[in-house]
């Protein structure tokens, strides 16, 4: 169109920055019944030192009445999309049936995070003493409740047709390869409000999140799945905005007193660390469960942590701050890592609330395509042996319960960081009693907060305490919710599988 | 370093021995062997044999992998907790100083998985 | 030298819109299509101008609308009513 066409706009009252200066600044006073200690208890032990709470400043400065009126928007549009998923049977036209399984991981592993986000935003914006940083929480709380809602809302459509989708909050309670989230995010909010703004808002959102929405969701795309592609982008429009408070309340902890260096970064190497392991099952997602893909886990992690993490740590290092400890680790072990935890799940299948499968010839054609160095060296002889197996009716299952990790919770999978043929295991001693740790990452957090980690509720050690249900697999299926038989187990012959070649063969059909 | 907390911070570990009913944990580890993707864990009593870990927990553990068949026993090498380790077959595991909690790994010499790939 | 800065927009009519406004007025943009959304690197630093969204529109645009087709970014936001910048090394 014409440059020169006159737009003609009405004009605001209040600029942008007034009506942001007016929401955030006076709202906070100094308490005058009660110390301001005892309003705000948690304000300062946990070492951070704040001079002035109102340099804080959201830089989107969004404004409640804005807040609303946008939030309403991006309810309206996809509330629109899911009815239409649902009336044109969009289940159907997915490239798939393999790849509902990813949303099973996603509803039971990653919608209660949701929900755990936003009791963690609305429980620390009432503990911090400026407006600014209130705000954002409070705005922060209110969209995690909404994700956590729409992705329930959403994939709900799935599970008319599909197993493994019928109680996530039951399963996320309990289940082993769940216990991995809910730990890390329990972790989180047992520690103080800069500590978990600096874990979730930071390190989770601003360096890693882009690794489980962005590039996730744009497979979800490219897989027919219109309604996850909307949630995940109706999600992924609120992130911009948390990954921008997670930058500026690091920039603000930073600014406001050298002291305070030291301790947040600590905490980003904490918190990369347990970030990192945690997304290892997306990295799984992306390169095993999307039937057509967008990009492997490795050139992800080049995109998003490598180049874009590369920036930004070189932006904060003006204040000291350096790149975080084991992201050499993280880096080496992006050729590896989604092999190793396919592999995990396909020895443990049996316990799973979703299915795994070997990849087909196209698939691990992809796979040596994009991992030259070390798919067909190592892994590509693993998914054939297993595939032999499975050809003959002997599917390979573990039998035996994994060691897990005393932090992360994961099954000791992972390989030393200079030799992929050798499994990375790593110990301490506290009081008297053994720990063991995938990692030197997780390692270190043990070490530093060990009275913290003492109580992790680690699956496999439950279960021989007898707190899961009984001491056989059926009683402790039962006992997560797992159906035996439907649920769990190889795609191979799951209900999954026959309602999905019936859809199939009668759309062959209609076509002649 | 102590926690950083508001008040005294002090739990009981969730996984101390008394908590197993009689037993003790114990890992496993056969190196080489990644169709296993990671060391196996039981619960066992501190008395029990230690050839008889090997034949009724070990073994059952591992037999579905061709290699096992053709370990030659009297070449294993053991490490219990990261040292090396010459286990009396008919002692116990506490006899033997496996703990609570310990990681016994062992190396079939000659024996690297499928194709040598350590699978 | 400052490293990039990234915007990542949905790729819906409005969503192009914003694209093409920012190709424009940013000449070191390197625009990455992906199915369903595009992302957008610059050296440094990056603008969006409201005028310039509101002439590839034909219509008023509040520049708090780009939370509607925003996926991702990276850099240091600074928002007012005619621009969004992000930054490095600010």
């Amino acid at each position: 169109m014409n440059a020169e066409t006159k737009i003609e706009r009405k004009a605001k009252k209040l600029g942008l920055k007034e009506r942001y200066g007016h929401l955030t600044r006076g709202l906070g006073w100094e308490t005058s019944y009660q110390p301001m200690d005892k309003v705000f208890p948690f304000a300062s032990y946990e070492g951070i030192k704040i001079h002035d709470w109102d340099a804080f400043e959201d830089p989107f400065r969004l404004t409640m009445d804005a807040y609303w009126k946008y939030q309403a928007e991006k309810e309206r549009k996809l509330y629109a999309v899911i009815d239409s998923f649902a009336q044109n049977n969009g289940q159907m036209k997915i490239t798939d049936a393999r790849y509902v399984n990813a949303l099973k991981i996603f509803l039971t592993g990653v919608s209660p995070l949701e929900y755990m986000a936003h009791r963690g935003y609305a429980h620390v914006g009432r503990h911090f003493v400026g407006a600014g940083p209130r705000v954002a929480c409070q705005m922060q709380a209110i969209d995690e409740l909404r994700h956590a809602q729409t992705q329930m809302h959403t994939i709900s459509h799935y599970n008319k047709y599909f197993d493994g989708l019928h109680d996530p909050r039951h399963m996320f309670d309990r289940v082993w390869y769940l216990s991995v989230p809910k730990s890390f995010f329990e972790d989180a909010m047992t520690a103080g409000p800069f500590e978990f703004l600096t874990a979730i808002s930071f390190s989770f959102e601003y360096v890693l999140t882009n690794l489980l929405f962005v590039p996730f969701m744009s497979g979800a795309a490219y897989n027919g799945d219109m309604a996850t592609v909307t949630f995940g982008f109706s999600a992924q429009s609120d992130e911009s905005r948390h990954m921008t408070l997670g930058l500026e309340i690091i920039k603000f902890m930073l600014e406001q007193d050298a002291d305070n260096v030291p301790i947040v970064q600590r905490w980003i190497d904490k918190w990369f660390w347990r970030g990192y392991r945690l997304l290892s099952i997306v990295a799984m997602m992306m390169d095993y469960m999307l039937p057509k893909r967008v990009m492997s886990w490795a050139e992800a992690w080049g995109i998003y942590f490598e180049e874009a993490g590369g920036a930004l740590f070189e932006d904060l290092s003006r204040y000291g701050i350096t790149t975080p400890k084991y992201a050499d680790v993280a880096s080496k072990e992006k050729d590896r890592l989604t092999h190793e935890v396919w592999s995990t799940f396909y020895n443990y299948t049996r316990a799973a609330a979703f299915h795994t499968w070997i990849p087909n010839d196209d698939e691990l054609a992809w796979l040596s395509e994009k991992y030259p160095e070390t798919f067909d060296q190592l892994y590509r002889p693993r998914y054939e042996h297993w595939r032999s197996l499975q050809q003959k009716g002997e599917r390979f299952y573990n039998n035996s319960l994994p060691q897990l990790c005393n932090v992360c919770q994961i099954p000791m999978v992972f390989t030393e960081p200079d030799d992929p043929t050798k499994l990375c295991l790593r110990s301490t001693e506290f009081e008297g009693e053994k720990y063991h740790f995938c990692s030197d990452g997780c390692k270190d957090i043990f070490e530093f907060e060990p009275q913290k980690y003492v109580q992790s509720w680690l699956p496999v050690h439950q279960i021989f305490q007898g707190n899961c249900g009984g001491a056989t697999m059926p009683e402790v299926l039962d006992w997560y919710g797992i159906k035996n038989g439907s649920d769990n187990l190889d795609y191979e012959g799951s209900p999954d599988q026959t309602i999905w070649n019936d859809w199939t063969k009668s759309a062959q059909r209609a076509a002649g | 370093m102590a926690v950083v907390s508001i008040s005294p911070y002090k739990l009981p570990a969730k996984d101390a021995l008394e908590n197993f009913h009689g037993n003790q944990l114990v890992y496993l580890h056969w190196e080489d062997h990644l169709m296993f993707c990671a060391p196996v864990a039981f619960p066992l009593p501190s008395g029990m044999v230690f050839d008889d870990l090997v034949q009724n927990v070990l073994g059952p553990a591992y037999q579905q992998h061709p290699d096992f068949s053709n370990i030659t026993w009297s070449d294993v090498k053991w490490t219990l907790d990261g040292k090396p380790f010459d286990p009396d077959p008919q002692a116990s595991l506490a006899d033997n100083g496996v703990g609570h909690k310990s990681l016994l790994s062992f190396v079939t010499p000659g024996l690297q998985g499928i194709g040598n790939k350590h699978f | 030298m400052a490293g990039n800065v990234s915007i990542t927009l949905q790729n819906t009519d409005e969503g192009r819109a914003i694209i093409n406004a920012i190709s424009a007025d940013n000449a070191e943009a390197v625009v990455n299509v992906y199915p369903s959304m595009t992302k957008i690197d610059c050296p440094g630093r990056l603008i969006v101008n409201r005028e310039s969204i509101e002439s590839e529109m034909g219509r008023p645009f509040d520049l708090q609308e780009l939370q509607l087709s925003l996926v991702s970014l990276a850099g240091n936001v600074d928002e007012d009513d005619d621009k969004f910048v992000l930054e490095w090394n600010r």
